[in-house]
């Protein structure tokens, strides 16, 4: 579980997070939704500490973890894995070495289990045959499985999504959404995902919160987003989704 | 935003660059890829250039020195000084900092703008010390032998070129590179270009760590990189110098 209390954040230009108070749970998919700039990236990035935040704390199971010292968040670190927007995976290494990395700098495995562990968790996202090739010699949507395949490489008990499937195609979405979903069943993790496409929401939102201009201005699960009269957010779910379907459900064709 | 804070973000990246590493093991991996990358592949050019500025240093030399009064083998002693004491150190290290600055901060931005510095933070690896570590030792440990490579090079280019243009023979060449020979130059030029490689290296990947935007900004950085690199080489050749020499 991680908890989000009284968050703010500012850049030195403006405000982008404002008092946001937030749960997400254990063994869910949590999704953090809204509009281009509403402050989902800086949001997640100041949850796992890439960002400073101004006020506010954040807590895991327990642990504050914006008030530990250097070291301490370095040893958290480890149970936390992310998935980045572009993938991130690192250019100069094969997809097995980027799967290995985390392993290389954190365990005393020995080579050989370490292969091993790498070829498991390629293998949980099916990723099959593409070890030695380079991030630039693979599609979209393979950087995208060998990025959660890293980060699940440490067993991590928190993860990490953002927008997991912007530029993919709606079906290699839906199976990366998928594969998110399993994973957070499969080892009880607390995962966050960053998305602005509705049909996520109706895929994997187990939790949905809703972000509007950097404050947290609904949240509920993903059937009672069908049902609220939260003006921003039917708007939001208007203007993303062009699915027949939605719109039926909202009653207004 | 000013000079004082760029300045002052530098040393605070400078700081975290030399923190405790995590694994010695991988950092020793990394920096010999380094070798490789920043030190053994600058080898060809650093041929190419000593072999001419060796080369036309010595026919400069010869003539303006064409006067009966003077001795030949001046231009063996001229061509030997000036490579040793300026070319070798100060040219070599401009030339790199337009080969391997603009490679470090475009690696090192491309890597900034694509969230893979983000991706190793989170990690909890110390991204600064991981990325940046390597290459400052490799550059600062090849850069001398660097420097040494390129003073044989150059001499026995300006040879090769007295020899076949006619203004020297190669006694008088072999007996003027030797006369009135000061050990000093050579420590005092490999002084040099230690600071220079040190400056190239993190001055470079200061501009790339800090690159914010897309590809055009890293393109921009690694120009940045490459005319930073260059004025502090300058700077600290003229401080150096007064230092060393004088
Ligand atoms: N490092 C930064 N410095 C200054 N402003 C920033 C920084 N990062 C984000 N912002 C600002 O914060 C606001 C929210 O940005 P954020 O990236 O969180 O949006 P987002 O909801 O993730 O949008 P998208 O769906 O397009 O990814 C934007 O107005 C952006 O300009
Ligand atoms: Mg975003």
């Amino acid at each position: 579980m991680i908890e989000v209390k009284n968050l703010s954040k500012s850049f030195s230009t403006a405000q982008v997070l404002k008092k946001v108070n937030v749960i997400f749970e254990k063994g869910k998919t949590n999704l953090i939704i809204g509009q281009s700039g509403s402050g989902k990236t800086v949001l997640l990035k100041s949850i796992v500490g890439l960002h400073e935040v101004d006020e506010g704390k954040i807590v895991y199971d327990n642990v504050v973890f914006n008030e530990l010292n250097f070291k301490e968040k370095k040893e958290m670190r480890k149970q936390i894995g992310m998935l980045f927007q572009g993938g991130a995976l690192f250019d100069s290494a094969t997809v097995e070495e980027n799967v290995m990395y985390p392993l290389d700098m954190f365990t005393e495995m020995t080579k050989s289990q370490k292969r091993d562990r790498a070829n498991e968790c390629l293998k949980r996202v099916n990723i099959i045959n593409a070890n030695n090739l380079y991030p630039a010699e693979i599609s979209g949507g393979m950087k995208k499985r060998v990025a959660i395949a890293r980060a699940i490489a440490l067993n991590p008990k928190y993860l990490f999504c953002d927008e997991p499937n912007s530029g993919l195609d709606p079906q290699t979405a839906i199976v990366i959404d998928d594969l998110i979903k399993e994973i957070t069943e499969e080892y009880n993790m607390t995962t966050i995902v960053n998305t602005h496409d509705m049909n996520s929401v109706m895929e994997i939102g187990d939790k949905v919160v809703f972000i509007y201009k950097g404050e947290k201005w609904w949240e509920g699960s993903k059937d009672e987003i069908f049902e609220t009269n939260n003006e921003e957010l039917n708007k939001f779910i208007f203007a993303s989704s062009l699915s027949q379907e939605i719109r039926k459900l909202k009653g207004n064709i | 935003m000013g000079l004082f804070y760029h300045i002052g973000r530098y040393f605070i990246l400078l700081f975290r660059v030399f923190a405790k590493p995590e694994k010695f093991s991988i950092y020793y991996r990394e920096t010999l890829k380094e070798v490789q990358k920043l030190g053994i592949n600058s080898m060809g050019i650093v041929v190419i250039i000593s072999v001419f500025m060796g080369a036309v240093i010595t026919i400069q030399t010869a003539y303006n020195t064409e006067n009966p009064l003077l001795p030949t083998y001046l231009i063996g002693l001229g061509t030997r000084d000036s490579m040793i004491l300026e070319f070798s150190s100060t040219i070599v290290a401009l030339i790199l900092a337009g080969k391997i600055g603009s490679n470090i901060a475009s690696e090192i931005g491309t890597m900034r703008v694509t969230e893979q510095i983000d991706a190793l933070e989170i990690m909890g690896v110390n991204s600064a010390s991981y990325l940046i570590l390597p290459k400052i030792l490799a550059s600062v440990f090849f850069a001398p032998l660097l420097c040494i490579f390129s003073m044989f090079v150059g001499i026995t280019g300006g040879w090769l070129a007295g020899i076949s243009v006619g203004v020297v023979t190669t006694e008088n060449y072999v007996y003027g590179i030797q006369y009135a020979f000061i050990p000093f130059y050579i420590t005092y030029s490999l002084i040099k270009i230690i600071v220079f490689a040190f400056l190239i290296t993190t001055i470079s990947a200061y501009h790339g760590y800090y690159a914010t935007g897309g590809s055009l900004e890293v393109g921009r950085s690694s120009t940045k990189a490459v005319v930073h690199s260059s004025i502090f080489i300058l700077l600290f050749n003229l401080i150096l110098t007064q230092l060393l020499l004088s």
